[in-house]
């Protein structure tokens, strides 16, 4: 009963007449001030962390220097797209960028859908949580010691290769030193390590197909097989658009810590993209200007790309990200 | 279940093979090459060299470990990425929670706004030299602040804990709380936070795996060595091959010596491998329910 009244005085209180227009929303705002304080710290990062950067961009159009700085220096224009888009090497780590992410997709979207459909056919038992397990693990390896493994492990010294090569009397082969082989390499190991960790979301999504949909199947004689088409992957078919759209929307940003530490002498032709590129030439270099030119490039084509697919999947299939 | 009730027709029997085949091929795609290294790491130098080593350690022997431990780059290197992880997790995870939690609250009238610039820097940012210029005209290179400050807040972690909070935590019980004169941040405290263990393992375990692996921020931010985290060591002896004199000096064979670089290798993987596979297993239903909840909001 005092609580109720307690209430009744507080609602009370938030009739009495206002002095004067736009307080009230102003009064709405800062009822809850609280949350402005638990939200500052962690906004004033989001705009100096990620914003700030996004004018800092601005380098790109200027002739950079330190002493005059990001505001100071000259204005160039389109002088460094220019001289990028002129430059013979610049395309070809375009298609290098694009050929291992697109190669990359074609194996390893496909890959965890495969594993999340086969773990759905078996009875939750030991195997299935031994499989769960070990397919997840490699997820948590970091990029060195995934690429220290490939190094081992395909060098003509030591590792399993060798191993096998000399067991079978061949001379061992040093196999990131062959430029043809980097993209193979590269996707290949990359779904070793995360077909696991994707195929969770697809588990997930199975879980929750309704089992008389099962049941029905059953009754009308459906084969194993068939209910995987019919029932299982239709299910997951909204997942995978959406998990499409947000891939081939990424398929300019390759990743820099894995093709990087990849990197030899040998393999250079194949394996230079164009994050490793902007490092090299951005902080090894000290080119920041063009370098930065690079990363915008990037980042425009990026997001050009995310918005074409997204309304082509909306057309297509209705199902879309915003 | 009733699916396995009935006898199943020689089709599916036959079918349902396949797939116990297909599950078993790739579980010992995964497993072998990290057994191999495993076992590769506890057998002599010699073995290894000589390509003696397949499945099982051959003869067994410590000294891999030995040489490990005795680096003290590997040290360095193991102490600084221990801070680097539990500073860089206790900043992340109270980051995430301080945002994540008003952005779930319906009282909180300018989430929107909020949620709209969060999701913007999912898709476009600066690119790597603004940042680093950034990093550099805060006065942060070749500083510890550098490995926490710019990594502070995941913006998509921020939106699994969002997620998280606004089906777990009823609008009905924070207005109730009020009515008793509960204030904002008392009731974040008080109930919502302890009500909310299972989301902050959850990001707890995410940042910390990812301080623990990243090599990207050291390389660009830190030139001081003494400052590096395992990884960057890890790079140089694993990948760029330097391993020093100091390692391998008790050894005088020449071949011996050879043995021991790859030996090393081999058992450096494990020890900077072993302790985020090791709390793996204890962990593991936190991780998938946090890519579940990431899922919902996909």
């Amino acid at each position: 009963m005092a609580r109720m009244s307690k209430t009744m005085e507080a609602t009370a209180g938030m009739n009495v007449p206002l002095h004067k227009p736009g307080s009230r929303t102003r009064k709405k705002l800062m009822k809850h001030w609280q949350f402005y304080l638990l939200v500052f710290f962690p906004l004033l990062y989001i705009v100096i962390f990620k914003y700030v950067p996004m004018f800092g961009v601005l380098i790109a159009f200027k002739e950079y220097n330190v002493v005059q700085g990001i505001f100071g220096s000259p204005w160039v224009g389109f002088d460094y797209f220019k001289q990028l888009f002129e430059a013979p090497f610049f395309w070809q780590y375009v298609r290098n960028t694009l050929e291992i992410s697109l190669y990359g997709l074609l194996v390893g979207f496909p890959a965890p859908i495969l594993l999340a459909l086969a773990l759905n056919e078996i009875r939750n038992g030991r195997f299935k949580k031994t499989v769960q397990m070990v397919t997840y693990a490699p997820y948590f390896i970091s990029t060195v010691v995934i690429v220290s493994i490939l190094i081992v492990n395909l060098s003509p010294n030591t590792g399993l290769m060798s191993n096998l090569y000399r067991a079978l009397g061949l001379e061992p082969v040093d196999f990131l030193g062959i430029p043809g082989l980097f993209k193979s390499i590269y996707v290949w190991s990359d779904a070793w390590q995360f077909t696991g960790y994707g195929a969770i979301i697809y588990i997930a999504a199975l879980a929750g197909v309704n089992p008389d949909l099962y049941e029905a199947a059953r009754v009308d004689g459906a084969t194993r097989l068939q209910k995987i088409i019919n029932i299982d992957i239709p299910s997951l078919f909204p997942v995978i658009v959406i998990l499409l759209i947000l891939n081939l929307g990424n398929v300019m940003s390759l990743g820099f810590e894995k093709i990087y530490l990849m990197q030899n002498p040998l393999n250079q032709n194949t394996s230079e993209v164009i994050s490793t590129y902007v490092y090299k030439v951005g902080l090894l270099g000290a080119n920041f200007s063009f370098s930065a030119a690079i990363g915008l490039f990037n980042s425009v084509i990026n997001f050009i790309l995310l918005v074409i697919v997204n309304f082509v999947s909306r057309k297509v299939s209705s199902t879309s990200l915003w | 279940m009733s699916r396995t009730a009935i006898r199943e027709s020689v089709q599916d029997r036959l079918f349902l093979g396949l797939v116990y085949l297909f599950l078993s091929v790739i579980l010992i795609v995964i497993l072998f090459p990290l057994l191999h290294i495993v076992s590769a790491s506890f057998s002599s130098p010699g073995a290894v060299s000589s390509g003696k080593v397949w499945l099982w350690p051959v003869d067994v022997t410590l000294i891999g470990y030995k040489a490990v431990f005795q680096n003290s780059n590997v040290l360095i290197g193991f102490g600084n990425s221990l801070f680097y992880a539990v500073v860089g997790t206790l900043v992340n995870v109270a980051f995430t929670v301080m945002l994540a939690y008003p952005l779930a609250r319906k009282t909180f009238y300018v989430r929107n706004i909020i949620m709209m610039l969060l999701v913007f820097t999912m898709f476009f940012d600066g690119g790597l030299i603004p940042n680093y210029l950034l990093v550099k005209s805060l006065g942060m290179l070749d500083t510890r602040w550098a490995m926490i400050i710019p990594g502070a807040l995941a913006v998509f972690q921020v939106i699994i804990a969002r997620t998280f909070f606004q089906t777990t935590i009823p609008e009905e019980l924070a207005e109730a709380a009020e009515m008793d004169g509960s204030s904002d941040i008392t009731f974040f405290l008080r109930i919502a936070l302890p009500l909310s263990k299972p989301i902050i393992a959850v990001l707890a375990l995410m940042y910390a795996v990812g301080h623990w692996n990243s090599y990207f921020n050291a390389l660009i931010y830190l030139k001081d060595s003494s400052l590096f985290p395992l990884q960057i060591f890890l790079r140089d002896i694993l990948i760029l091959n330097s391993v020093s004199a100091e390692m391998v000096t008790n050894v005088n064979e020449l071949l011996v010596r050879e043995g021991m670089k790859d030996l090393l290798k081999y058992s450096l993987i494990v020890v900077a491998s072993a302790p985020v596979l090791m709390i793996y297993p204890f962990v593991q239903k936190y991780f998938v329910k946090g890519v579940m909840i990431g899922s919902l909001k996909g």
